[in-house]
C-alpha cells in the first residue's frame, strides 16, 4: 500500500505548462484516476461497501479452525449453547450499535438492564403484580433510562461518554439499593418471566425463546436502519451532525430517539436475562458495557459514527461466543480468550481506519 | 438597468425575494446597517463584498439561519419571518452551504433526498415506513443529468468517494431539485479547480434557464462577471450599489467593494 503511494507520487504531475505541447488525451491526474486498482485497493473498496465481510470471514474461519481442533464445537449441542450464551450481550449490543452509529457510546448498558431487571423481578415476586405488567414496567424503566441519557446529551449538550459514565454509577446504585443486593430466584417468579429461558427443539438444536426474541430484535432494528427515513437520519447524524442539521434533519430529535430505543432494548433484554440466568441477580453481566462495545467494534461499526450495521454486531457477538467455546473445548486457558478478543478489537479498528480512507 | 441605492426599486410584484432595511447587530458590531435587496425571476444576482462587509449575515437573514433585528423580507409579495433554516426551505428557498452539508458515508441518492426521503407506495410505505430507494436513485440520476453532470452514474456510490466538484454537484442538484422559488449558493467555487468551477457555473446557468432565480455569494470576480446578471456590492454593512457586468468593469467593482471609489464617482456605462 505504502509503496504504491510513493510510486504514484513520482508520476509526472507537475504544474500546468502554458502553451505547451499539444495536450495528451488525458492529463496526468486523469491517467492516475484511470489507473488499475491494485488487489489491495480492490479489497479496500469492497470492504468499504460491505463492512460486514471481514467479521463474517473471521467468524467462519474461527469456527472451522476450532472445529478442526475439537469437532465437538460443530455439534448441535455446542452451537445451541453458543447461541444461548451470546443472546443477552447480542441483544444489548443492538442498542449499543444504535448509539455508536450516532458517534456516541453507552457505558450504562448493564446498569440500566440490571435496574430494569431487579425492579421487574421484585415487583413480580412480592407485590402480586402480574408478570406481564412487571415486564412492561421493566421495559418502561429502560426507556426512562434511555430518555435520561438522551436528554442529557441533547438538551445539556454533554458528551455521551460522560453522561453514561454518570448514569452508569447512578443506575448501578439504584439497582443495588432497590434489590438490597439480593437476587430473586427464577422459581419464585411467575412463569412468564422465565418464559425467555424455555427451550424447544429445531432438529437437533435446542433453541430458547430468548434467542428467538433476539433474532426478531435484529431483524426489526436492521430493517429500520436500512429501509426507513429514521435509519438514514441516524447515519447522517452520526456521520456529520452539523451537515445533517443544515440538510434539515432534526438532529437532537434523532439522538433522543436513538437513546430511547436503546433503553427499550435494554429493558427487553432484562427479561431475556432472567430466562437465561434462571434468576435476577444485581451482580449479573458486570462486563456488559465492554462486551457490547467489543461486539459492535469487531462487527465493523465505526466508533466515529455514521457507518456500520447490526448485522456486523451480530457477527461480532457470535465471534466472541465461538472463541469462548472453541478455546475452552480446545482445552486452552480462558485467559487466552481475552487475549484473542483484544487482538480482534485492535484489528477491527485498524481495518475501519483503513477503509475510511478509501479513494475513488 | 443600473440600480442605485439612493433610488431603491419599489417592491414590485415581479421581485421574487425582496428585503427592505435589514438590520442585524451582534452586540456593538453592526452586521447589516439597513440593506435592501431585490431578486427578480430568472436572474443570477451575485453578492460580493470584502470580508466583514456583511455578505454572510445578509444571506443568513434571507435563508433563516439568522433573524434580522429590523427590516422586512417578502417572498412573492407576502411578508415572511424565518426562524430556522427549515422555514426558509419550506417556503421554497434552498441554500447550498459552503460546507455542502452532505453526509459523506451515505450514497448520492440518500444525500439528495436527505431529510425528505420518499416512501414506497402501499403497505410497505405506510405501515413499514420503507423508503423508495430505487425510485430515489432513479430521480437522483435524472436530477444530476439535468444539470449536465454526466460523470456520476452510480447513485449508490458513497459521497466520500467523490471529488470536490462532484460533491458540489450533488449539493447543487439537491437545491435545484427541491428549491421552488430561490436558490442560494454560498461560495460554490471557492474550493474548486478551474474545470470543476466551470461545471458549477454551467449548472448555475442551467438553473437560471429553468426560471429559478439564484443568489450567488462569491469572492471570485471572473466567476461573478461570467455568470451574474446583476451584482449587489456589500460594503461595511451597507449596500454600496448594484451594478451589472455590462455597466462596470471588474476593477471598478473591486474599487467600489473596497471603498476606493463610490458608485456615484463611477456611474459606469449603463448601456447594458
Amino acid at each position: 500500500m505504502l509503496g504504491q503511494e510513493v510510486s504514484t507520487a513520482t508520476q509526472p504531475a507537475g504544474p500546468v505548462q502554458p502553451a505547451g505541447p499539444p495536450q495528451p488525451a488525458h492529463t496526468a491526474a486523469e491517467q492516475f484516476a484511470l489507473r488499475e486498482h491494485s488487489p489491495l485497493q480492490r479489497i479496500q473498496h469492497v470492504l468499504h461497501r460491505h463492512p460486514a465481510i471481514s467479521p463474517f470471514l473471521v467468524l467462519v474461519l474461527s469456527f472451522i479452525v476450532f472445529s478442526l481442533i475439537n469437532p465437538r464445537l460443530a455439534s448441535p449441542n455446542s452451537i445451541s449453547l453458543i447461541l444461548q450464551q451470546v443472546a443477552v450481550i447480542g441483544a444489548l449490543a443492538v442498542g449499543q450499535t444504535l448509539i455508536i452509529l450516532t458517534a456516541g457510546i453507552d457505558l450504562s448498558v448493564g446498569a440500566i438492564t440490571i435496574l430494569a431487571m431487579m425492579v421487574a423481578a421484585k415487583l413480580a415476586e412480592g407485590s402480586g403484580i402480574p408478570g406481564v405488567l412487571a415486564i412492561l414496567i421493566g421495559i418502561a424503566l429502560g426507556v426512562l433510562g434511555g430518555l435520561i441519557n438522551g436528554g442529557l446529551v441533547t438538551r445539556i449538550g454533554l458528551p455521551p461518554f460522560i453522561v453514561t459514565l454518570g448514569t452508569l454509577s447512578i443506575f448501578t446504585a439504584l439497582g443495588l439499593l432497590y434489590s438490597k443486593g439480593q437476587s430473586v430466584q427464577g422459581v419464585d417468579l411467575p412463569a412468564i418471566l422465565n418464559w425467555t429461558g424455555e427451550t424447544f427443539s429445531v432438529g437437533r438444536f435446542r433453541i430458547t425463546t430468548g434467542v428467538v426474541l433476539v433474532a426478531v430484535l435484529y431483524v426489526v432494528v436492521g430493517f429500520a436502519l436500512a429501509n426507513t427515513s429514521w435509519g438514514r437520519h441516524v447515519y447522517a447524524t452520526g456521520d456529520d451532525a452539523e451537515s445533517a442539521r443544515l440538510a434539515g434533519i432534526r438532529v437532537n430529535r434523532v439522538l433522543l430517539s436513538v437513546y430511547t430505543v436503546a433503553g427499550a432494548i435494554y429493558g427487553l433484554t432484562a427479561w431475556i436475562l432472567i430466562g437465561r440466568a434462571g434468576a435476577a441477580s444485581p451482580n449479573a453481566i458486570t462486563e456488559a458495557n465492554l462486551e457490547t462495545i467489543t461486539a459492535v467494534v469487531i462487527g465493523g461499526t465505526s466508533l466515529f459514527g455514521g457507518r456500520g450495521a447490526v448485522l456486523g454486531t451480530l457477527l461480532g457477538a457470535l465471534i466472541v461466543g465461538v472463541f469462548r467455546s472453541g478455546l475452552s473445548l480446545a482445552g486452552v486457558d480462558d485467559q487466552y480468550r481475552l487475549l484473542a478478543i483484544g487482538v480482534l478489537v485492535l484489528a477491527a479498528v485498524t481495518i475501519d481506519q483503513w477503509i475510511r480512507r478509501v479513494k475513488a | 438597468m443600473t440600480l442605485v441605492k439612493e433610488e431603491p426599486q419599489p417592491v414590485t410584484a415581479t421581485a421574487v425575494l425582496s428585503a427592505r432595511g435589514l438590520v442585524k447587530t451582534f452586540g456593538r458590531v453592526v452586521g447589516l446597517d439597513g440593506v435592501d435587496l431585490d431578486l427578480y425571476p430568472g436572474e443570477v444576482l451575485a453578492v460580493i463584498g470584502d470580508n466583514g462587509a456583511g455578505k454572510s449575515t445578509l444571506i443568513k437573514c434571507l435563508t433563516g439561519a439568522l433573524m434580522p433585528d429590523a427590516g422586512d423580507i417578502t417572498l412573492d409579495g407576502s411578508p415572511v419571518h424565518f426562524k430556522r433554516p427549515q422555514d426558509a426551505r419550506e417556503a421554497g428557498i434552498e441554500t447550498v452551504y459552503q460546507t455542502l452539508a452532505v453526509a459523506p458515508a451515505l450514497d448520492i441518492a440518500s444525500n439528495l433526498f436527505l431529510g425528505r426521503e420518499r416512501r414506497r407506495a402501499g403497505v410497505l410505505g405506510s405501515v413499514f415506513r420503507m423508503i423508495d430507494k430505487k425510485g430515489m436513485r432513479k430521480d437522483a440520476g435524472t436530477a444530476l443529468s439535468d444539470l449536465g453532470i454526466g460523470t456520476l452514474q452510480n447513485m449508490a456510490q458513497a459521497v466520500e468517494t467523490l471529488s470536490g466538484g462532484q460533491r458540489q454537484a450533488v449539493s447543487v442538484a439537491r437545491a435545484a431539485a427541491f428549491g421552488s422559488k430561490v436558490i442560494v449558493l454560498d461560495e460554490p467555487t471557492a474550493a474548486l479547480g478551474v474545470k470543476e468551477s466551470n461545471q458549477v457555473l454551467a449548472m448555475i446557468r442551467e438553473v437560471r434557464s429553468r426560471g429559478l432565480p439564484v443568489i450567488l455569494i462569491s469572492h471570485n470576480m471572473p466567476h461573478v462577471f461570467d455568470v451574474a446578471d446583476r451584482i449587489h456590492i456589500q460594503r461595511l454593512g451597507r449596500c454600496a450599489g448594484v451594478i451589472t457586468p455590462q455597466s462596470h468593469t471588474m476593477s471598478e467593482a473591486v474599487a467600489i467593494m473596497t471603498g476606493a471609489t463610490t458608485l456615484e464617482e463611477t456611474p459606469g456605462n449603463a448601456t447594458g
